[in-house]
């Protein structure tokens, strides 16, 4: 465990790897090279609490740039990897240096899906991915002005829901005909649509964008239906492609994400991958899969350190994802995708929390868990331990969730 | 600055001068202590940062509220001392606070 590991990225998955490799007794040198400017930033705060201004670029650190250092690990900012050699274990970055490495860790994420609209780069129109993307929006932002943003997942409700907060005027344009319409059920589709516009946001389905018209300053987004919307400020939150290519170039095995195994190795024995960009073999899922989330950047990362320390151990973990909207904390446990039953408990019209439990063959696939941490916590050990509960008692609120567990 | 002491479920252990207002989860990612996950930033949303306060220290800490509390419940091998250390914010008072980390966050 001597010599250099490089870690291409200085995302979450960058930022555990580097410090579960110390952990885990990597005694050599840990690099870290990434594009971004600054040291590894939490990201989900950046369509919450950062776009708010609630909190400062340096106190979203996942830990002061200083901390690196004082643990021997060294950090490369604002420096992109142009290529990698595997032949000779070397990568070539984008001032000319060539590094060595005796392993590679590629954590290298994922980027903004780019939108097909004409004048998507006007300014004034954002993506929301990186910390210099929400400082662009935030130096728009004002309550007397108004936002349209364009899709209505998880990062679209989030910024509506802080733009709303800071009192903009705020429009939400969803291609498909509901919000969240490739994550949720109908049933959270309409609870989440509900709240926002309760909470003043106007929410348009069914609509396509085509053009984004600017004519200094104000900008119109014109729809295919021919329906047109002024807009001060707009983002863009589609959804998000993994970034492959440095993998694809040096040719590493690439299928929706660079393939590892379960113990985060790549096709290649000295490379391991972490994060957004992989895409891996899930037994308890029973297939391969890639996710978009920090706790999947995290424990990847842990397994890949553990890999490049000889103390191998398996990543085989049921996703869990969060989302932060007004008073509505949103905990998933699973996935969802391919349910065929959709079991409620609590009242999702009236109250502000309920659980969405999603079955196949009567089976537990995912819960939608809002404003229901117990729930939540019970969905995970269920899912882990494979435990089955009768879909009327998923439904019923007198029965202490944590009794299905004994 | 106020030190805290952790303790890994393999009996390492690890000292951290910890801030006044920092939460005993940041504490721990700021000096890769791995132990300690807090997956979600320290939001309350993942109990990832499970941690066993020392008894003679828990009266100091003060048990957990609301949904910490609720999550707590559920996560792997709960004790009565236990708590999500994002939730517990360095204080003066807790200058030499010794927390026991559980053998998984998950």
């Amino acid at each position: 465990m001597q010599g250099r590991v490089v870690i291409v990225g200085t995302g979450h998955a960058a930022a555990q790897l580097a410090s579960s490799l110390r952990q885990q007794g990597w005694q050599g040198e840990i690099l870290l090279v990434g594009e971004e400017p600054c040291a590894p930033y939490q990201r989900p705060p950046l369509s919450k609490d950062y776009l708010v201004g609630e909190r400062t670029a340096d106190n979203i650190l996942i830990r002061p740039a200083a901390a690196y250092a004082s643990h021997g690990v060294d950090l490369l900012t604002g420096r992109r990897v142009l290529s990698i050699d595997r032949a000779t274990k070397m990568i070539a970055l984008d001032d000319g240096q060539q590094l060595s490495y005796q392993k590679l860790a590629l954590c290298t994420g994922a980027r903004a899906r780019p939108a097909s609209i004409r004048g998507v780069g006007s300014p004034g129109v954002f993506y929301l991915r990186t910390l210099a993307d929400v400082d662009g929006i935030r130096a728009n932002i004002s309550p007397d002005k108004s936002a349209v943003i364009i899709g209505g997942g998880y990062i679209g409700l989030e910024a509506a829901a802080a733009l709303r907060g800071l009192g903009m005027a705020v429009t939400l344009l969803e291609l498909q005909e509901r919000v969240l319409s490739r994550v949720c059920a109908p049933e959270v589709s309409d609870f989440y649509s509900r709240v926002h516009r309760e909470e003043g946001v106007d929410i348009r389905v069914g609509v396509e964008v085509l053009t984004i018209e600017n004519d200094g300053g104000v900008k119109t987004v014109v729809c295919s239906d021919g329906s047109r919307f002024h807009a001060d400020l707009i983002i863009i939150g589609v959804g998000i492609i993994p970034n492959v290519e440095l993998a694809e170039a040096c040719g590493l095995a690439v299928d929706d994400g660079i393939v590892v195994d379960e113990l985060a190795r790549t096709s290649d024995p000295d490379i391991v991958a972490a994060g957004d960009c992989t895409n891996h073999p899930n037994d308890l899922l029973g297939r391969r899969v890639r996710l978009e989330s920090v706790p999947n950047a995290m424990e990847q990362a842990k397994t890949a350190a553990g890999t490049l320390c000889d103390r191998p151990v398996p990543y085989q973990v049921y996703p869990w994802f969060w989302s932060d909207q007004y008073d509505l904390k949103l905990q998933i446990a699973g996935l969802s995708e391919g349910y065929d039953q959709v079991v409620l408990r609590g009242g999702k019209d009236r109250q502000r929390g309920f659980v969405a439990w999603y079955l196949r063959g009567g089976r537990l696939l995912a819960a939608d868990c809002i404003n229901r941490p117990k729930e939540f916590m019970v969905a995970r050990q269920l899912l882990a331990r494979k435990l089955a509960v009768a879909p009327a008692m998923l439904a019923d609120e007198t029965i202490d969730p944590k009794n299905w567990l004994s | 600055m106020p030190l805290i002491h952790y303790v890994e479920a393999n009996g390492a252990e690890y000292e951290a001068e910890v801030p006044v207002g920092e939460s005993v989860m940041q504490g721990a990612v700021d000096n890769m202590i791995d132990g300690i996950l807090g997956e979600c930033g320290g939001v309350c949303s993942c109990a990832t940062c499970h941690c066993y306060v020392d008894e003679d220290w828990f009266d100091k800490v003060g048990p957990p509220e609301g949904s910490e509390q609720l999550m707590l419940e559920m996560v792997p091998d709960p004790e009565p001392t236990s708590r999500l250390s994002c939730q517990i914010k360095v204080t003066a008072e807790l200058d030499g606070l010794i927390v026991r980390l559980p053998v998984s966050q998950y």
